[in-house]
C-alpha cells in the first residue's frame, strides 16, 4: 500500500499582512510580555512550547528503548536501559500527557467557548505554569544528572530502599509539577461555574468544556494523593521513616494502593480532554448535531466518578484478597460502559452527515479506531482470569499506548490542527497534514500491535534483554517506532512553518459552530468586544445559515 | 534466526487452558465489536462524504432506544466475562489439598527454591507431571513476581509476606520462568526454567543428589538452637503460648481481636513479636529480625505447621479451611 499523496498544488501566497491589528499575539514578542502575561491564550502558548520540548525529550528516550530491543541481548547496559524507560515514562506521563490538552487547548479555548474574557484566576494560571516549569526542570535535572531507575511507578521498597539513583530530586520535581495540575483544575472548575456568558446554560456547553470539567474534578481530588505519596517516598529515603518497608513494620503494597488511587484516574485526565476534542471535531466535520449530547456529557462525569474506584485492578497478582479483587474487577467493567457509549455516539453522529476528510477529521478516525482497540484490550486486563497472565507483560504496554498515544495524542493532534488557525491566525498546508497523519497511524500500529502478541506470548515489560523467540516482534515494533518518529516530525515542521508563512485563516475557516469561531483569528486579548448572549443549542449545524 | 517463534504461547498446565478459554472468549466478542464499529465508521465516512460546500444534513434526533441497546448489550457481555474470569481467578488462588509445597525465596536477582523433601535449586525447578505444586513465596528485598507464561500463572513475591500460587503441569518440557515485577538493574536476567518430568524421573532426580534435611527437620533443629523451646513448650506455658496445634486455628489476641495462625502470622510473630500479642501473655519475646534468614523462617514455619496436637486434624490449607474453622469457632462461642 502506498502512502503517497499528491503534492500540494496551491503555492504559498505572498506574505499577508501579519496578524489582525488587535490580537493577543500583536502585543509584542519581548520576553516580559510573555513571562508576565496573565492572558489565558498566551499562557496556553507557553504551555504548548514547554510540553513540545518535554515531548521531544520523552520521544528521545523511547527511541533509545526501541533501539536497545532490536537484538535479544540488548545494545546498552542494563542500567542505561532502566534509566531510559523510566525517563520515557516520567517525562511522557507527568510532563507531557497530563498537561497536554487541558493546559494548552483547554487553557486557550475554555474562556472563548463559554464567552468569557479570561479564566477566573489569571494570576493563578500563570503561577501554575511556573510551578510546572520548576517541577519539570527539577525532574529533568534528576534525569540528566545520575538518572532515575525506578520506573515511572516508583514501586516500593525498590524505590525507597534499594534504588541508588536520583529518586529524591525527581520525586520533589513531580510533587511540584502536581500542584500546577491542581491549580489548573481549580481554575477550570471555578471558570466553568461562574463565568459562562448569558444564555450559556450547562446543557449548551460544548462537550469539550464538559470533558474538561470532569478532568478538573479528577485533577483537584486525585493529584494531592499522588503528591503526598511521592513525598512519602522521598521522606522515607531521606529520613528512613519506614512507611513502606516491611522490616520496619511498613507495607510495600500500601504504596501501590496510594499510587494507583491517583494514577489510574490520571489515565482519565489524559483521555477525557481528548474525548472532548473528538466530540467537537466529529460535529464540525460532519455538520451534525452530536448524537446523544447528554449521554456523552454524563458519561464523562461517570468516568470521572467510577474511575476513582477501580485502582486496585493494577494489583490483582499482589496477593490481595480474592473477594476484593472481584469487586475491583466488577467496577472496572462498569467504567468501560461510558467509554463504549461515547464511541457509539460519535460513530452514530456521522450517519447521514456531510463528512469532510480534513486533517483533524482523519485524526478523529484514527482516534476512534485506535481508542477502540485500547479500550477493548482493557477488558482482557480488567478480567481476573486473563489479567494474571497478561499483567506486567508487553500486553499492558501495548494497551496503555493505544489509550495514551492512539487516544490521547491522536485527540491532541486533531485538536491542535483544528484550532491551529484560531490560535495562530494561519492555515497549515492540508496535504502535509494528511500525509503525516497517515504516517503516524501506520507507524503507531506497527510499533504497538506486535506488543500485544509479545505480551500474550509472555514477554515481561521492563526487560533490557529477552529470549530469542521474541526478536521478530521486537524488530517489527522498533521499525514501526522509526516511522512513528518521522511522523511526529512532520506536524512539528509544517505547523511551525505555517506560523510564519501560512495563509491567513479568517475567523472561521472550517465553517464550525462555537463561540470561539465568532472571534477574529487570532483572537483579541479581550476575546470578545462584547460578551455574547447565547440563544442556540450547541452544534446547531442543521440550522446554520448559508453564507 | 529465531527458533521457536510462534504466535501463541505453549499450554503446559491445567491453568493455561482455563485462562485461554476466557482469553479467546473476550477476543471473539471484542473482535466482533471492533469490526462492527470500524465497518460503520468507514461506511459512514465514505457514504456520507461531503460532496458540496452547501451540504446541510438534516437534523437527526438522538435515540433513547439505541442508547439503551448499546449500553445494556455490552454490559451483559461484560458481566459474562467478569463472572467467568472471577471463577478462573478463584481457582488459580485455591491450591488443591493434595498439592506438594515448594518454597520460593526471591532476591535480587535469583530464585531460590526448595522441595518438600529439602532439595534446593537455584533458578531452576524440577516438578513431576500431573502433580499439583503449591508455591509459598517470599522475597528478601524488593518485590518480585513469579511468572511462568506456559502455565499462565503469575504472583508477586513480596517481602514480609507469604504469597501462594499453584499449578499442575500437563506437558513434559522446559519452560521459561520470568521475574515480572521490576526489581532493579538485572531484573531482565532474573529468569530461570521449570522442568516438567515424568513422576518416576522426578523421584529418581530427587534421589540422585545428596539427601538433605527436610524443612521440618531443619526447623525443629533451629527451634532448639534459637532457644525458642525454653519458653514455647507445654510445661512453660506461663511465658509463651504453646505452639502445638496452633497452626490454622484462631488465636485470641490481647487487643481482643481473633486472627488465624497462618504462615504470615507465624512469620510475623518471629520477626516482630510485639505486633500481635496473644491474650494472657506479656510482650517479652525478643525480635529475631535480622537473626534468621527468610529460608530459616520458612523452615521454622514448616516445623510449626507440623506440630499437630493429638487427635486434631490440621486443615490442609489455611486460607479456606482455616477461615471456615474460625467462623465455626466464633459461632460456637
Amino acid at each position: 500500500m502506498s502512502t503517497e499523496v499528491a503534492t500540494p498544488v496551491e503555492s504559498l501566497p505572498p506574505l499577508p499582512p501579519a496578524h489582525p491589528a488587535e490580537s493577543y499575539l500583536s502585543r509584542g514578542w519581548d520576553l516580559r510580555s510573555w513571562l508576565l502575561t496573565k492572558d489565558h491564550k498566551r499562557i496556553g502558548i507557553l504551555y504548548l512550547v514547554s510540553i513540545t520540548l518535554f515531548f521531544a525529550i520523552g520521544s528521545f528516550y523511547a527511541a533509545v528503548v526501541r533501539w536497545n530491543l532490536l537484538v535479544p541481548n540488548g545494545q546498552i547496559s542494563a542500567d542505561a536501559y532502566n534509566k531510559s524507560f523510566t525517563a520515557h515514562g516520567v517525562v511522557m506521563v507527568f510532563l507531557f500527557l497530563i498537561p497536554s490538552i487541558p493546559a494548552t487547548l483547554g487553557n486557550f479555548l475554555i474562556p472563548l467557548m463559554i464567552g468569557a474574557r479570561d479564566l477566573a484566576f489569571p494570576r493563578i494560571n500563570l503561577l501554575s505554569w511556573y510551578l510546572f516549569i520548576v517541577g519539570g526542570g527539577l525532574t529533568l535535572y534528576a534525569l540528566f544528572t545520575g538518572g532515575l531507575d525506578t520506573g515511572w511507578t516508583f514501586y516500593t521498597p525498590y524505590s525507597t530502599v534499594f534504588a541508588q539513583s536520583n529518586v529524591e530530586v525527581a520525586a520533589i520535581g513531580i510533587f511540584i509539577a502536581g500542584f500546577s495540575s491542581i491549580l489548573t483544575g481549580l481554575n477550570f472548575i471555578v471558570t466553568i461555574h461562574k463565568m459562562r456568558a448569558p444564555g450559556m446554560t450547562w446543557f449548551r456547553l460544548p462537550l469539550f468544556v464538559w470533558a474538561h470539567y470532569a478532568t478538573a474534578i479528577i485533577q483537584v481530588l486525585g493529584t494531592p494523593v499522588v503528591a503526598i505519596t511521592i513525598l512519602l517516598v522521598a521522606l522515607e529515603r531521606i529520613f528512613h521513616f519506614g512507611f513502606f518497608d516491611p522490616n520496619r513494620g511498613g507495607d510495600p503494597i500500601l504504596f501501590q494502593h496510594l499510587f494507583w488511587f491517583y494514577s489510574h484516574p490520571a489515565v482519565y485526565i489524559m483521555i477525557l480532554p481528548s474525548m472532548g476534542v473528538i466530540s467537537e471535531l466529529v460535529c464540525a466535520f460532519s455538520r451534525k448535531r452530536i448524537f446523544g449530547y447528554s449521554f456523552i456529557a454524563m458519561s464523562s462525569l461517570a468516568i470521572a466518578a467510577i474511575g476513582f474506584l477501580v485502582w486496585a485492578h493494577h494489583m490483582f497478582v499482589t496477593g490481595m484478597a480474592v473477594y476484593s479483587a472481584m469487586v475491583f474487577s466488577l467496577l472496572t467493567y462498569l467504567v468501560a460502559v461510558p467509554s463504549a457509549i461515547k464511541t457509539f455516539n460519535w460513530t452514530a453522529t456521522l450517519y447521514k452527515g456531510s463528512v469532510q476528510w480534513d486533517t483533524p477529521m482523519i485524526y478523529v478516525f484514527c482516534f476512534i479506531g485506535l481508542f477502540l482497540i485500547g479500550g477493548l484490550t482493557g477488558l482482557f486486563l480488567g478480567n481476573l482470569g486473563t489479567d494474571v497472565h497478561l499483567t506486567d507483560t508487553y500486553f499492558v504496554v501495548a494497551h496503555f499506548h493505544y489509550i495514551m498515544v492512539g487516544g490521547a495524542i491522536m485527540g491532541y493532534l486533531g485538536g491542535l490542527h483544528f484550532w491551529w488557525p484560531k490560535i495562530t491566525g494561519r492555515k497549515y498546508v492540508e496535504s502535509w497534514g494528511k500525509v503525516s497523519s497517515l504516517l503516524i497511524f501506520v507507524g503507531f500500529n506497527l510499533t504497538f500491535f506486535p506488543q500485544f502478541l509479545l505480551g500474550y506470548l509472555g514477554m515481561p515489560r521492563r526487560y533490557h534483554v529477552y529470549p530469542d523467540e521474541f526478536q521478530v516482534l521486537n524488530v517489527l515494533s522498533s521499525a514501526g517506532a522509526t516511522i512513528l518518529g518521522f511522523g511526529y516530525l512532520f506536524p512539528f515542521s509544517y505547523l511551525f512553518h505555517s506560523f510564519f508563512r501560512g495563509e491567513p485563516a479568517g475567523p472561521n475557516p472550517w465553517g464550525a459552530i462555537g463561540l470561539e469561531w465568532t472571534t477574529p483569528s487570532p483572537p483579541p486579548t479581550q476575546n470578545f468586544e462584547e460578551i455574547p448572549v447565547v440563544t442556540t443549542e450547541p452544534y446547531d449545524y442543521p440550522n446554520m445559515g448559508e453564507e | 534466526m529465531n527458533p521457536g517463534f510462534t504466535f501463541t504461547p505453549e499450554r503446559a498446565a491445567t491453568s493455561a487452558g482455563e485462562v485461554d478459554a476466557v482469553f479467546y472468549f473476550i477476543l471473539v466478542v471484542t473482535g466482533l465489536f471492533a469490526l462492527g464499529v470500524w465497518v460503520a465508521l468507514i461506511y459512514f465516512a465514505v457514504r456520507y462524504r461531503r460532496r458540496s460546500e452547501h451540504d446541510r444534513p438534516r437534523e437527526i434526533e438522538g435515540s433513547l432506544l439505541l442508547e439503551l441497546a448499546w449500553t445494556l448489550i455490552p454490559l451483559g457481555l461484560m458481566m459474562t466475562m467478569f463472572v467467568w474470569g472471577a471463577k478462573v481467578y478463584f481457582h488459580l488462588n485455591r491450591p488443591p489439598d493434595d498439592a506438594m509445597t515448594v518454597t520460593v525465596v526471591a532476591k535480587r536477582w535469583m530464585w531460590k527454591l526448595q522441595h518438600p523433601t529439602g532439595q534446593r535449586e537455584i533458578n531452576e525447578l524440577h516438578v513431576p507431571l500431573g502433580r499439583a505444586v503449591r508455591l509459598v513465596m517470599t522475597s528478601e528485598d524488593a518485590i518480585h513476581s513469579f511468572f511462568v507464561p506456559a502455565f499462565r500463572i503469575k504472583k508477586d513475591v513480596v517481602p514480609g509476606r507469604y504469597n501462594v500460587a499453584w499449578f499442575r503441569a500437563t506437558k513434559l518440557g522446559t519452560y521459561h520462568l520470568f521475574c515480572a515485577e521490576y526489581c532493579g538493574t538485572e531484573h531482565a536476567r532474573m529468569g530461570g526454567r521449570i522442568v516438567v518430568m515424568e513422576p518416576g524421573a522426578y523421584q529418581a532426580w530427587l534421589a540422585a543428589g545428596p539427601q538433605p534435611e527436610s524443612p521440618i527437620a531443619a526447623g525443629e533443629k533451629l527451634f532448639a538452637e534459637l532457644n525458642c523451646v525454653t519458653c514455647h513448650r507445654p510445661d512453660s506455658a506461663v511465658r509463651g503460648p504453646v505452639l502445638t496445634g496452633v497452626f490454622g486455628h484462631p488465636v485470641r489476641l490481647a487487643s481482643g481481636e481473633t486472627v488465624i495462625a497462618d504462615d504470615a502470622y507465624l512469620r510475623e510473630s518471629i520477626v516482630n513479636p510485639a505486633a500481635k500479642i496473644v491474650a494472657g501473655y506479656q510482650p517479652v519475646m525478643p525480635t529475631f529480625q535480622g537473626q534468621v534468614s527468610e529460608e530459616q523462617l520458612i523452615a521454622l514455619v514448616a516445623y510449626l505447621r507440623s506440630l499437630v496436637a493429638p487427635a486434631q486434624a490440621v486443615p490442609a490449607t489455611v486460607t479456606s479451611a482455616g477461615r471456615a474453622a474460625a467462623r465455626g469457632g466464633e459461632a460456637g462461642r
